[in-house]
């Protein structure tokens, strides 16, 4: 076990795995000086300039390249830089990389990582703070990634370079400074959700940062004598069901949060499938938490009023167990 | 692959290639019209052919090509299998895809076919990238990527091209230039001198050919891909053709000027000039009418064969999706 931060920890796992694998290779935009938030810093330095690569600001190409390198047979880890930026290049992981292997009949793989960092970081404004992971969700072909924790960013980084699928891996820019313990032997398999803590009364289902918000709010729960069960899902796609709705039987009481807008957000999907296969063992009210559907502002009193907290996970999970019913 | 240097069986296959091309579409569109066993579209390049087989003759087969929904002719040319080709266009069993990808997502990785494409422009980048990798791994093929005058104002034609000039990737890419974006004239709706100059501006190396001209386009880029197998950076080659058929087969075509096909037909037709320039050569006019008898003969049994293929099986729909949280396991 060793400390070190959620940015460390996957600098560790892309390191480790270029070391161990030639035809691993980082692309994107200042990857040479570090990166932006110092994801890659010394990569360079112990790859050199063919293995981490520094671009044009081409994201459509960053993308379209890497994956026209990885048909030929090399691994690339694709740097985005900001999840809003990846939108530049949503037909390249859309209408290519996802579809190509089906569409081809079998003939390719695209073995990608693809990183694009998303989430609230302070007076970043509507077009640096977006987390979209539904949509990534909703297309088949990729595997969607999530990770909250430094362990889960090393085990899950490792897991994900490892996987012959495309791989969209949302790193939480509020986090990079996260730290915690790593067991660099641990792997983690794509799919499986980390009950972060036990309970009896009340299943909390999360991911990405919100999902460390959860355990917050568990904590504060566990002082007023109540059991909240929080799992973090850790992966979009797949996403394990079986835990959540194992969980929902055992508590009878579910609420969803995370920091992507409500409306069409993963958790209506986390809901819905709890209504068809274990709604009878419901014994209250379902709490979904979300943004709302607007956008985010710069100012710090209006980008507040985009975020769930703690605070109202500890309040929704309270509103499962009294049976209010929802605003 | 041609020998070396110009010689009268060259020409010869040049012919070949271009009447077996001519002959796989034209029983395409009988099965999309004639037998209705083509359901979805196709974008026929006949008139077009002289580009797919001068340039594919300089290709080995582990070099890669990569083309557009516009791409029979570059993919038999590379080597794929007419009668796995055929089957994809009615979505058979045993088509290039299995059947799951149809005439726009033509692809056939065994002769380096990396795929035809069904967005406008997209296989620019992929294939700067596929050259990427290619360096990465210190291999020695090159890529060939074509693509139509329409994709020059699409951005991947920027960012693509650019990626391919910064990196000095070993890639020729290669404008089909048939005048058309689907119904509009590209010259309408595109500014300045050219795609050609667009691509110099890029700092690629650019050269213009008469794209009906099936021995001008093989002696052409047969001397850049010499350069390029030399280690020689990325190069832009611009062939002006002509779509004879509509954009697809059953596009009428209404949209263009009175009597501009009839004219650019009996001028540029890239079959009748090869015919012509062998004539020239001395080969006999029985030679080329049995090339052509052969080849409509071999593109028949195709259509046969292909017709009396059955569909994929309902499974297939769910394969070939991804390894992890694959449809095969749970799809709903
Ligand atoms: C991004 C995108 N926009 C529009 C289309 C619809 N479309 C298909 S082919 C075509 C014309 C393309 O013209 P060009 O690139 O010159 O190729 P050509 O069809 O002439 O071979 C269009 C507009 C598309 N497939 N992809
Ligand atoms: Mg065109």
């Amino acid at each position: 076990m060793v400390m070190m931060t959620y940015i460390e920890a996957a600098r560790l796992a892309v390191q480790q795995a270029m070391a161990a694998d030639e035809t691993v290779w980082c692309v994107g935009e200042d990857l040479g000086r570090g990166g932006v938030f110092g994801q890659y810093l010394g990569l360079q330095v112990e790859f050199g300039k063919d293995r981490i690569v520094d671009t044009p600001i081409s994201e459509a190409a960053i993308m379209g390249a890497a994956f026209g390198a990885a048909m030929v047979g090399t691994r690339p880890i694709v740097e985005m830089r900001f999840s809003d930026f990846a939108l530049c290049a949503t037909d390249e992981l859309v209408n290519q990389i996802a579809k190509a292997r089906f569409m081809f009949g079998g003939q390719s793989r695209a073995p990608m990582v693809i990183r694009k960092p998303v989430g609230l970081w302070r007076s970043s404004a509507a077009q640096h703070s977006q987390s979209l992971e539904s949509w990534y969700a909703h297309i088949p072909g990729l595997v969607v990634l999530c990770p909250s924790t430094p362990q889960d960013n090393y085990s899950m980084m490792k897991a994900a370079i490892a996987c012959d699928d495309p791989v969209v891996y949302l790193e939480h820019k509020n986090i990079w400074g996260l730290e915690g313990e790593v067991d660099t032997s641990l792997e983690v398999e794509i799919g499986a959700a980390s009950r972060r803590r036990k309970g009896e009364d009340v299943t909390i289902v999360s991911w990405s940062n919100t999902a460390n918000l959860a355990v917050e709010a568990a904590e504060t729960l566990a002082g007023q004598g109540i059991g909240a069960e929080v799992i973090d899902l850790r992966a979009l796609w797949p996403w394990d069901k079986q835990m959540v709705l194992a969980s929902v039987r055992k508590t009878g009481r579910l609420v969803v949060a995370h920091e992507a807008v409500r409306v069409g957000g993963f958790g209506a999907e986390v809901v819905a499938t709890v209504a068809e296969h274990a709604g009878d063992a419901l014994k209250g009210p379902v709490r979904r938490l979300g943004a709302p559907r607007s956008l985010v502002a710069y100012a710090p009193n209006l980008e507040d009023k985009m975020r769930v907290t703690a605070d109202m996970i500890v309040t929704a999970a309270k509103e499962t167990l009294m049976g209010a019913a929802g605003k | 692959m041609l020998e070396s240097g110009h010689n009268t069986q060259n020409a010869r296959q040049l012919l070949v290639m271009m009447e077996r091309i001519r002959a796989f579409e034209e029983h395409a569109i009988l099965a999309a019209e004639r037998d209705r066993l083509v359901l979805g579209a196709i974008h026929p390049s006949i008139g077009q052919e002289a580009c797919a087989a001068g340039v594919m003759a300089h290709l080995n087969r582990t070099d890669i090509l990569l083309s557009t929904h516009r791409g029979h002719g570059h993919t038999l040319a590379k080597g794929a299998d007419p009668l796995a080709m055929m089957r994809e266009l009615l979505g058979r069993t045993g088509g290039c895809c299995g059947g799951k990808g149809g005439s726009m997502h033509i692809a056939d990785f065994g002769v380096g076919m990396l795929g035809a494409n069904g967005v406008v422009g997209a296989n620019i980048t992929i294939a700067a990238g596929a050259a990427h990798g290619i360096k990465i791994l210190g291999q020695d093929h090159i890529v060939v990527d074509i693509f139509g005058d329409g994709a020059a104002n699409r951005g991947p034609f920027l960012e693509g091209i650019n990626w391919a000039s910064v990196f000095e990737l070993p890639i020729l890419f290669v404008c089909e230039d048939n005048q058309y974006s689907a119904t509009t004239r590209t010259g309408s709706v595109t500014g300045g001198p050219g795609v050609a100059a667009r691509a110099e501006a890029l700092g690629l190396r650019a050269t213009q050919v008469d794209g009906n001209d099936a021995e001008a386009v093989a002696r052409v880029s047969g001397e850049i891909i010499a350069r390029l197998r030399g280690g020689g950076g990325p190069e832009f080659l611009h062939a002006v053709t002509y779509r004879h058929t509509g954009h697809t087969s059953f596009d009428p075509a209404t949209y263009r000027p009175e009597g501009e096909a009839v004219k650019e037909i009996a001028a540029s037709d890239p079959i009748a000039r090869q015919r012509a320039a062998l004539l020239a050569m001395g080969l006999g006019q029985d030679v080329l009418d049995g090339i052509h008898t052969a080849a409509q003969a071999e593109m028949e049994r195709v259509l046969k064969d292909a017709a009396a293929t059955p569909f994929p099986p309902d499974e297939a729909a769910f394969a070939d999706v991804q390894d992890i949280g694959s449809p095969m396991q749970e799809a709903y």
